[in-house]
Parts: structure tokens; C-alpha cells; sequence
């Protein structure tokens, strides 16, 4: 999933100041699982604000909506009839939901309400951490299914550097080595010889470094 | 014992502290509620293991936001007692209505007062 954090209340505050209708605007998937911008946040957001605004003596109107998800047409077409009404939004949804809700409503000014982080799993209920960095060309097959690319510091492809000790990454004693954790993993399945094959340069164009990417099927393209 | 606890507080029952989520406590505040706190059975007795321990932990994400839109974090608190301490539950609800007491009401009551 990708794993969004809660911005700071003063920081949201700061974007809103000045509008009288706003919509808070919730996201029922990812953000929702990693307690960033669900159905909860959004009632919590949109409590703390109006209270803020109140003690202002600013008059403000909240409303809160939370959409199954924010980065297909068909749900962000459900407010449609109901944007007129509001000066802003504030998306709960991560970075792709709140571009998306900006293109769909170009007219209406769209705000975030958090910090997208990274694609990763929950390791344990307020524990998230990053498992993927989408680089377009997957080689977990030859990792033994832990990926390089996003737990690597350096993303090394042979081994580890020289930096690994006792199976701890030397940019923090608290992070595993990902090349210990193949490595241990390879010899678990008993293809420890996969370590000795060479990997071949990565095609890195497909990866962030050539530009924003695009993904075109023709066999479902309608 | 029939010990008598300051007649301004208002008692909601919940079959555990754990079912309290941050909205609950943000809501009352939003309603007018001078101060709210959070009585959960004493650390490591929780029937349900942990629902004091999470209670305590939205009390502290609820005392943050209400630092900081300027109601006054303290005016939410979090207290651990048994069934069987009556005198402390007492002590507590006296600690609690005098502190609330010093800080005044709830701003958001004073701004809705005006605003209507």
C-alpha cells in the first residue's frame, strides 16, 4: 500500500486560513490502513479545525466526505454536484489522490492533509516501513523475493558494501541489511549459487530517473 | 462507602477505556465540555490486555490538538484506578474539577456563546 503520515494541524491551518466552505476529504484505502487519512482522520481533522476557527472567531463550515478511493474517475465523480459549494478541499488521500482530485476539479483549490511516504507493509499496527520504489523493472526473482532497490541504502545489485555489520545497515543500527537478509534467505532455499550470478546493469530509464512514467495496455484499453 | 464527588461531572460508561477514540474526546470539547478525563482500570490489569494503554495514548493525541488550536492540552487527562479505590476515584474527580476550575471554561464554549 503506499503509506502516508498525518501533516502537522498548524501546516493545515495555514493552507485553509481564509476560506468559509471547506470539504475534508477522505480516502477509504491505503490511508485508511495506515491511519492517515480514513473516515477517522477526517472526522479528527475536521473537529480540530472547526474548533480552531471557533475559538478564531472565524466562521467556517466543514464538511467531511470520504470516497472509496480518490484516484479513479468513477469515485471522484460522486461530489461532482457538490464541489460548487466549497472554497477548498482538503484531500486526506495521498499525493496520487490529491493530483488527481486537482485535474478533475481544476477550478477548485485542492489542498493536502498529508505527507505521502513510500510504498510498504505495515510490520505492526503504527510500524510501517518501505518495501518498493516501483523502478519498473522487477528482480525480486533473483533477491530472493527482498528487494535491493527500495531496502539497500546504496541499492546495490552484488552483495553487500562494505558498510554491513553483523547484519545492520551502517546508516542505522535499527535497519536490517537487505543483502544479509537475501543472502540468509537464499541459503534458507538453497540457491545460494543465484548470489554468485553477476547482475546485469539495471535499465534504470524505467525507473523515476526517466521522467514521469506511464503504463498503456491495449488489451483492456477501452 | 457513599463518598460524594463533585456533582458537575458526568459519568459515561464504556465497558472499556479502549473503546475511546480520539474523535470521542475532540467532540466533547466541540460540544462544550470544560474538561473530560479518562478513568481505565491501573496499567497491566486491562481484561482486554492493552485498551487502557490505547486509551492513554489517544488522551495524549487529544491533549496535542488541543494545545495546539488553543484549547489547552491539560483540560483532557487520563487516570488509572481499580474498582475497588473509591477514595481515589474521588481524589481524582476533586483533582480534576479544581485544575478545570483554574483554567476556565472550555474557549470553544465562550466563542459559540458569542457567535450566537
Amino acid at each position: 500500500m503506499i503509506v502516508a503520515n498525518k501533516k502537522p494541524i498548524e501546516e493545515i491551518i495555514d493552507m485553509v486560513k481564509g476560506y468559509r466552505k471547506l470539504l475534508i476529504l477522505g480516502c477509504n484505502e491505503c490511508v485508511t490502513v495506515c491511519e492517515a487519512g480514513g473516515k477517522k482522520e477526517v472526522a479528527v481533522l475536521a473537529s480540530a479545525l472547526r474548533m480552531y476557527f471557533m475559538n478564531e472567531g472565524t466562521k467556517i463550515e466543514i464538511d467531511e466526505v470520504t470516497l472509496e478511493r480518490q484516484c479513479d474517475h468513477e469515485y471522484l465523480e460522486e461530489i461532482r454536484n457538490s464541489m460548487d459549494q466549497y472554497d477548498a478541499v482538503v484531500s486526506l488521500a495521498c499525493g496520487v489522490g490529491v493530483q488527481f482530485m486537482a485535474e478533475k476539479y481544476f477550478g477548485s483549490p485542492i489542498y493536502p492533509g498529508v505527507n505521502t511516504c513510500f510504498m510498504g507493509v505495515t510490520e505492526e499496527r503504527g510500524v510501517w516501513s518501505e518495501r518498493c520504489q516501483g523502478c519498473g523493472q522487477c528482480i525480486l526473482d533473483r533477491t530472493a523475493g527482498i528487494c535491493p532497490i527500495s531496502r539497500c541504502a546504496k541499492r546495490l545489485l552484488n552483495g553487500p558494501c562494505g558498510g554491513s555489520t553483523k547484519g545492520k545497515c551502517e546508516i542505522s543500527k535499527d535497519l536490517d541489511c537487505a543483502w544479509q537478509i537475501i543472502i540468509d534467505r537464499l541459503k534458507e532455499l538453497d540457491r545460494l549459487d543465484d548470489y554468485e550470478e553477476i547482475a546485469p546493469i539495471k535499465d534504470w530509464s524505467t525507473e523515476r530517473a526517466g521522467g514521469p512514467r506511464k503504463v498503456v495496455r491495449e488489451d483492456v484499453r477501452q | 462507602m457513599r463518598l460524594q464527588y463533585p456533582s458537575n461531572i458526568n459519568i459515561i460508561k464504556l465497558p472499556c477505556t479502549g473503546k475511546i477514540d480520539l474523535i470521542h474526546l475532540l467532540r466533547s470539547f466541540e460540544k462544550g465540555a470544560d474538561g473530560v478525563y479518562v478513568v481505565g482500570c491501573l496499567e497491566g490489569a486491562c481484561q482486554f490486555t492493552s485498551g487502557n494503554i490505547r486509551a492513554r495514548k489517544r488522551v495524549e493525541q487529544a491533549q496535542e490538538i488541543l494545545e495546539k488550536i488553543g484549547v489547552g492540552g491539560e483540560r483532557v487527562q487520563m487516570f488509572n484506578l481499580s474498582s475497588s479505590e473509591a477514595p481515589h476515584f474521588v481524589q481524582v474527580a476533586v483533582e480534576m474539577t479544581e485544575k478545570i476550575r483554574d483554567m476556565g471554561p472550555n474557549p470553544i464554549k465562550t466563542a459559540m456563546q458569542k457567535a450566537a
